[in-house]
């Protein structure tokens, strides 16, 4: 099938990244880089193609719903959320602007995903072996007071895509939004 | 899956895996091998959401709702390949399950969840890595997949390394956990209909990162078999081992209770 973008699509795409994030709605659907594609079918019809951060991410009904609201607002009749698996969604796909305003939200933003997937976290068996690993993984910066001097103290928090850290200087602790 | 069934426009029976079946690959075996990975997932995420409310500290009760999350996610979309996830989920005998054993296999102790942790994930993370390399129907989920249980296996390797190097007591724990565990470990190696997989690089694999995981904790890989008779390994044959009964029981029983009910 032969696809081109038409302006109307172009439209659509822009009006459904626009939805807010529900978990996190400091940040657009586009920001997170979760929303694929948008295809228009007749004057009124369209399928809108959103994949999930993580497979069990509960948020992707609540975002289908959103979604859906929002472009019934602007005039479709019949609106379809696909969600897609392929390709796989990185945290490589959130935007610049989505990285500054989870800074800016006290969420430190993923480090750029190495070739080999995620990035090994560096909570060792003993504070010591966790020194050692930490010094060759890039720095990660406190959102509220900008040290690299900071620690791990879970791999999972109060979401699948965030590790709770604690930074060394500031006392503060703050997730992670965590590299996958 | 959502208990009890809801039906909205956009249920995993929509997932797009962008399937590309290899010649090899029936539908019928695609749904067997669906079906099987489907219910390892399940169950296991069902077991360590047992641990909610009961986890040693309050980070670790997340951590492990956190993996069971991305399994129960797994979950929907490989059963939603076999068939309806919440029939499937919540309306099967136990005799239609088609999990391995070592998944069902109670929380026990702290070291006995662990340690099915670091079985299991490393056997997952493998597996998903080798089905994520091939163009077969399972190639998107694992793809997507293989980049969380990275995270799952790293857990597991951490705590095993804390309780295998910790005291006395959390060694003997986590030793004890393993042996007790290890001839379960044969059958996630057992060949499965529909999936096309290099099993002896699986197993050797999975063998080489487990001992050495072990040997850095300070623990003994455990001697018995993992094959013959006196090894466990029919749950891919639907024969169970008894506390699976009554986890089922706990697992089905808002849906069956209230059949058609929602939110």
């Amino acid at each position: 099938m032969v696809t081109t973008t038409t302006a109307l699509e172009a439209e659509l795409l822009e009006i459904a990244g626009s939805v807010p994030d529900p978990e996190l709605p400091v940040l657009t659907l586009h920001e997170l880089g979760v929303v694929r594609a948008v295809r228009l079918h007749g004057t009124d019809t369209v399928e809108v193609e959103l994949t999930p951060t993580y497979t069990g991410c509960p948020a992707v009904e609540a975002m289908s719903l959103d979604i859906e609201r929002t472009l019934h607002e602007h005039g479709m009749r019949e609106v379809t959320v696909r969600t897609v698996l392929t390709p796989a969604w990185s945290t490589d796909d959130i935007t610049a602007e989505g990285r500054r305003k989870l800074r800016e939200f006290g969420i430190a933003p993923p480090r750029a995903v190495r070739e080999h997937g995620p990035v090994p976290l560096a909570l060792g068996p003993t504070r010591a072996l966790h020194a050692a690993e930490a010094s060759e993984a890039e720095p990660l910066h406190c959102p509220h007071c900008g040290s690299a001097d900071t620690e791990l103290l879970s791999r999972f928090s109060s979401t699948a895509c965030k590790a709770l850290r604690r930074c060394l200087s500031c006392r503060e602790p703050f997730d992670h939004f965590k590299e996958l | 899956m959502t208990t009890p069934a809801t039906t909205t426009a956009h249920t995993h029976s929509d997932v797009d895996t962008h399937d590309h079946t290899a010649a090899d690959t029936t539908v019928d075996g695609t749904r067997t091998a669906a079906l099987a990975l489907g219910d390892d997932a399940l169950v296991l995420s069902h077991r360590l959401g047992e641990w909610i409310g009961h986890a040693p500290v309050l980070e670790e009760e997340v951590a492990l709702a956190n993996i069971a999350l991305d399994l129960l996610g797994q979950a929907r979309i490989l059963l939603s390949m076999a068939g309806d996830e919440d029939e499937l989920a919540y309306l099967r005998e136990e005799r239609a399950f088609r999990n391995v054993q070592l998944v069902e296999q109670p929380n026990g102790d702290f070291a006995h969840t662990i340690a099915r942790q670091l079985y299991f994930s490393t056997y997952q993370h493998l597996l998903y890595a080798q089905l994520a390399a091939g163009t077969g129907p399972f190639a998107g989920l694992a793809a997507k997949a293989v980049k969380e249980v990275a995270y799952h296996r790293d857990h597991a390797e951490q705590w095993t390394l804390r309780l295998g190097d910790g005291t006395d007591v959390s060694h003997e724990r986590m030793q004890r956990a393993c042996t007790a565990l290890w001839r379960f470990t044969g059958e996630m190696f057992h060949p499965v209909n529909g999936l096309d997989l290099d099993r002896a690089g699986l197993e050797s694999a999975w063998l080489e990162s487990v001992r050495e995981v072990l040997g850095r904790a300070g623990l003994t890989v455990p001697e018995g078999p993992r094959t013959g008779a006196w090894s466990a390994g029919a749950g891919r044959e639907g024969l169970h081992t008894e506390p699976f009964g009554p986890m089922l029981a706990e697992m089905q029983h808002l849906h069956r209770s209230h059949p058609g009910a929602s939110w």
